[in-house]
């Protein structure tokens, strides 16, 4: 009896990890049983994540507001002087507005569609080997969309790769999975902008003869129709070796809030086709 | 099992405690710390949770249990489905066959056994990850994330043995 028990056990060990290798190909596979299954887990320990979450944040705070107080003195002089001048730079962009919409007033031009968006809280952050991913407190009921732009201020952050009930995965571009029509403001050279779970992504695709230098902007193209041009995504890092590394604007671990953005420009790929670009 | 339903109820809840606690460590570690360059190299508390309950209470963390910790930590993190199932198994299956060499023995020694079992189990994640994902992945933090939950091993593991004591002695 007890060798029948012993053999039961190990052959359930067994079974365990063929089901194990089993996950990986179903996962690989990327059927719809396994995306739902994402989602459902996803949903039911969103709630839990959110709870943990704040405790970490409030600590985080604490220790960033002791950080804040020797700052601040710098701080304020940089910013007096930064906004003398950005106040210069106000005024020309007035006029340049102006200047602007009466020229497309004469040009009879088509503007962007209307945005929308939302601000969530991040729950997760999760990184490593394997993935760069957040997990936000928005999902489906909160309108969020897959394939989605997910901002911090003005820079680019991600985008929405996995949508359950009431939470998001967010890939972040610094993610393996991650490439990016980019293009270098500068200089109007276009690349693509691939992720490899460190902090400083890859500029591939480049043409030949690119002239990149360290300091360069590098802000989406728009091409593929997911995202608008001229989002900022960040600054050429170094180009060691023919390998162009781009340092994001933003840092992951500044991360509390984020903004989904809804370009309204999804529609314009097929559905799949968007779901391909969050993988 | 014995005794009133009360009894049996509470028993039964006690018995859920290396499951629960090794669930909370899942959801630990994705937890948004706000330290910079932290998240790659955050420990893989689950680690301590399957390895310390493998050993001293393996009919509490039974293989299926470590499978479905594992499925959880994948869809928690994002890591790609299955590779922490195996991992968590390949743990418990070791740890459970090892136990008889580490019962009785001093804190020290379990906490050498976990920097064995840790070495190996960041290294069965890596290659399955390379697996799933057909490429080979940097391993970048990994070091690192072995160092930090190596470290982390006595704070948890003490308080694995309080609880333990406390909760899980008449099991």
């Amino acid at each position: 009896m007890a060798t029948l028990r012993i053999l039961a056990q190990r052959f359930a060990f067994a079974a365990l990890i063929v089901a194990s290798f089993m996950l990986m190909l179903l996962g690989k596979a990327d059927t719809l049983v396994v995306e739902r299954l994402r989602t459902v887990v996803g949903d039911t320990v969103a709630p839990v994540l959110e709870v943990m979450s704040r405790p970490a944040a409030t600590i985080a705070e604490l220790v960033q507001s002791v950080r804040d107080i020797a700052r601040i003195r710098a701080e304020n002089v940089r910013l007096t002087e930064e906004n003398r001048r950005l106040l210069d730079w106000q005024t020309v962009a007035r006029r340049l507005d102006v200047e602007n919409r009466s020229l497309r007033s004469q040009l009879r031009f088509v503007p962007d569609p209307g945005v929308s968006f939302f601000t969530a809280r991040v729950i997760g952050d999760t990184g490593g080997a394997f993935v760069d991913s957040m997990l936000l407190n928005a999902g489906s009921r909160d309108g969020v969309r897959k394939g989605e732009a997910v901002m911090a201020g003005e820079a680019m952050v991600g985008r929405v790769a996995e949508v359950g009930l009431r939470f998001s995965r967010v890939l972040l571009l610094t993610d393996i999975n991650s490439h990016l029509p980019v293009i270098l403001q500068d200089s109007a050279t276009k690349a693509i902008l691939s992720g490899d779970n460190t902090d400083e992504p890859r500029l591939n695709y480049l043409p030949p003869n690119a002239v990149v230098a360290p300091g360069d902007r590098v802000v989406t193209s728009g091409d593929g129709g997911a995202f608008p041009p001229g989002l900022p995504v960040g600054v050429i890092a170094s180009t060691q070796e023919g390998i162009v590394l781009v340092r994001p604007f933003v840092h992951r671990y500044e991360l509390e809030y984020v903004t989904v953005v809804d370009y309204g420009l999804a529609g314009i790929l097929a559905g799949d086709a968007v779901e391909d670009l969050g993988r | 099992m014995k005794g009133s339903p009360i009894q049996r109820v509470d028993q039964g809840l006690r018995h859920t405690l290396p499951f629960v606690i090794t669930l909370l460590l899942v959801f630990m570690a994705a937890t948004p710390t706000h330290l910079p360059g932290f998240t790659p190299i955050m420990p893989q508390l689950p680690l301590i949770g399957v390895y310390y309950w493998a050993i001293f209470r393996p009919d509490l963390l039974r293989p299926w249990t470590a499978f479905a910790l594992g499925a959880i930590s994948d869809i928690v993190a994002g890591t790609p489905l299955g590779v922490s199932s195996l991992t968590f198994l390949a743990v418990q299956g070791f740890c459970e066959s090892q136990r008889r060499f580490f019962l009785g023995k001093s804190f020290l020694v379990a906490w050498w056994g976990f920097g064995l079992v840790c070495a190996g189990a960041l290294a069965i994640e890596w290659v399955g990850g390379c697996l799933v994902m057909l490429r080979l992945l940097a391993p970048g933090g990994l070091l690192f994330q072995y160092l930090m939950t190596v470290m982390l091993y006595p704070l948890i593991g003490w308080a694995f043995i309080r609880v333990q004591l406390a909760i899980l002695r008449h099991g």
